[in-house]
């Protein structure tokens, strides 16, 4: 399930692959360790504070604040159709980071270091796999779009 | 204790060299090394290949290198850290010699990327960063170093201005090294007019891929004062790491693992950031050398646009002259490759062979070189006698 994740997958195997299927059901998925309660964003299996590899999911709001961005003018093979995009990183309110586009709220010219944002789950629907991603959204935005009917 | 020094470098012309197989721009440095030592191949006990292998066809390219340069049966290995391959093949030479295990040791630095089709290439350097969390965003090598220096501006008022003046500068010295890709100056003007890759970063602001190799020979003390009287030694070394993930850095405005390199080496060659008349530093992108003036304790931290502004890291400019053989900007940079050149141009400022761009008085220099973005880092001490 994992390869669903990104306009093009690298890693389609990996033990916390059930994140691509909450995100495709809307939810923004850490995880927590079992053993010594250590959260993480992005999620990982194995626990790097107590090594435990027994880990639970858990949803992020999705709220942080703009770390650092840049807008991509040159892309690398597949992302052709895509550019220009700017590339956001995001430190979340409940903790970890994550790097995503700006979405369609949150044009380039907007996006500044510090102003507090919402990252939404998303769906591409210009191509007929299942493809799924986050952007980063003015907060207050929510995933509007249900998924294609072909995906739902 | 005793001391691990270089006897002889050599340098190839760095470019697009559909001219030659990676064995072919191998042997060239080689030879001119060997040559520069005055000593014939069979001093020699082992090699040290440092390459990213990704970029070449020939697969486990240590292996034909080898036998091109006639050193079978001789040991040799490969060394990879990406972007600082060349610097851990030197700290590896360092620690086999040191060990005991081998006398005189060749590391050469060879990379073919041109082998590939840009569009390769750019598949290929847009997996530089965390693939599973950040590849799948179309993320680019300049992307993360803009991000960088996006960063860096927001804190410390560095202004693009200032990211120019290091290719500016670097332009200056490359265009009187004749081993660069680019020999040809260029103006603040003509930078800022540069096609943009990734803001706030234009054309000017990255260096080129390149074809090229360099090679220097290391020997213990005893075989270097036997076989020259102009070693280099070789006194400080340091290395150190920082996450993979950009997600997880501590800060965005230099880079922890050169922090650490820098301090281990400092320590063990026993001097200070005042002490380094020359540097060659890892500079890809524009805001890379701007980072590497503070992680390097050449200024203040955030002071590093003021640095170059001000001229203080050219020559005679009142600080560390860095990067004075045109840097990664200027020469290009064959990413295996990049380490062993440096240590090359490091060595020959020691020695005060650099013509019209010798830094006066240069008796202890100083190599920083960085994988990735900064993933790995090497910093190496030398000093004349």
């Amino acid at each position: 399930m994992f390869s669903w994740f990104g306009r093009v997958s690298f890693v389609p195997y990996t033990k916390v692959q059930d994140f691509a299927v909450h995100l495709k059901a809307g939810r923004m998925m850490g995880s927590r360790c079992q053993q010594c309660g250590h959260k993480t964003f992005p999620p990982r299996a194995d626990c790097p504070q107590c090594l435990s590899g027994d880990f639970e999911f858990v949803e992020y709001s999705g709220q942080g604040t703009i770390w650092t961005h840049t807008q991509i003018a040159t892309a690398p093979t597949g992302f052709d159709r895509d550019v220009p995009y700017t590339c956001v990183v995001v430190e979340l309110d409940e903790g970890g980071r994550l790097l995503a586009w700006s979405g369609e709220t949150l044009p380039q010219q907007k996006v500044k270091i510090g102003m507090k944002v919402q990252v939404v789950p998303r769906i591409f629907e210009d191509t007929p796999d299942i493809r799924v991603y986050y952007t980063v959204e003015q907060p207050g935005t929510t995933w509007g779009k249900s998924p294609p009917p072909h995906l739902g | 204790m005793s001391r691990v020094g270089v006897i002889g470098v050599g340098h190839g012309r760095f470019g697009r060299r559909s001219d030659a197989t990676v064995q072919e721009l191998a042997f060239e440095a080689f030879r001119a090394a060997l040559q520069d030592a005055g000593i014939e191949r069979k001093e020699l006990d082992a090699s040290i290949i440092a390459a990213v292998p990704e970029y070449h066809k020939q697969r486990s390219v240590a292996g034909v290198v080898q036998e091109y340069l006639n050193l079978n049966p001789l040991p040799t290995w490969l060394t990879e850290a990406a972007c600082a391959a060349g610097s851990a093949a030197v700290r590896t030479a360092w620690m086999a010699i040191k060990s005991g295990l081998h006398q005189v040791v060749a590391v050469i630095g060879c990379q073919k990327m041109t082998e590939l089709a840009t569009a390769d290439i750019l598949a290929l350097m847009g997996r530089v960063g965390e693939v599973q969390w950040e590849s799948v965003f179309g993320t680019t090598f300049p992307g993360y170093y803009a991000m960088f220096a996006t960063r860096h501006m927001h804190d410390y008022g560095t202004t693009h201005d200032q990211l120019l003046q290091v290719a500016v500068k670097n332009h200056h010295y490359g265009a009187q090294n004749p081993n660069a890709l680019f020999q040809k100056e260029v103006t603040l003007e003509k930078a800022r007019e540069g096609e943009p890759v990734a803001s706030p970063f234009c054309v000017y602001d990255c260096c080129a891929n390149a074809d090229g190799a360099a090679c220097v020979i290391l020997a213990s003390e005893d075989r270097a004062r036997a076989l020259s009287k102009k070693t280099v030694w070789l006194d400080g070394l340091g290395c150190a790491t920082a996450s993979m993930s950009v997600l997880r850095r501590p800060h965005l405005t230099g880079l922890p693992s050169a922090v650490g390199a820098v301090q281990q080496a400092y320590r063990m060659a026993g001097v200070t950031a005042k002490d380094i008349k020359v540097a060659d530093v890892h500079d890809c992108f524009t805001i890379a050398e701007i980072m590497a003036y503070e992680d390097l304790g050449f200024c203040e931290k955030g002071q590093g646009g003021r640095y170059i502004e001000e001229k203080r890291s050219y020559i005679g400019g009142g600080g560390v002259a860095i990067n004075v053989d045109g840097g990664l900007k200027a020469k290009g940079h064959p990413i295996g490759t990049t380490g062993v050149s440096m240590t090359y141009e490091v060595v020959k400022q020691l020695r005060g062979e650099c013509g019209p761009r010798q830094v006066p008085d240069a008796d202890i220099g100083l190599t920083h070189n960085v994988g990735g973005i900064g993933q790995y880092c090497f910093v190496h001490v030398y000093k004349r006698d």
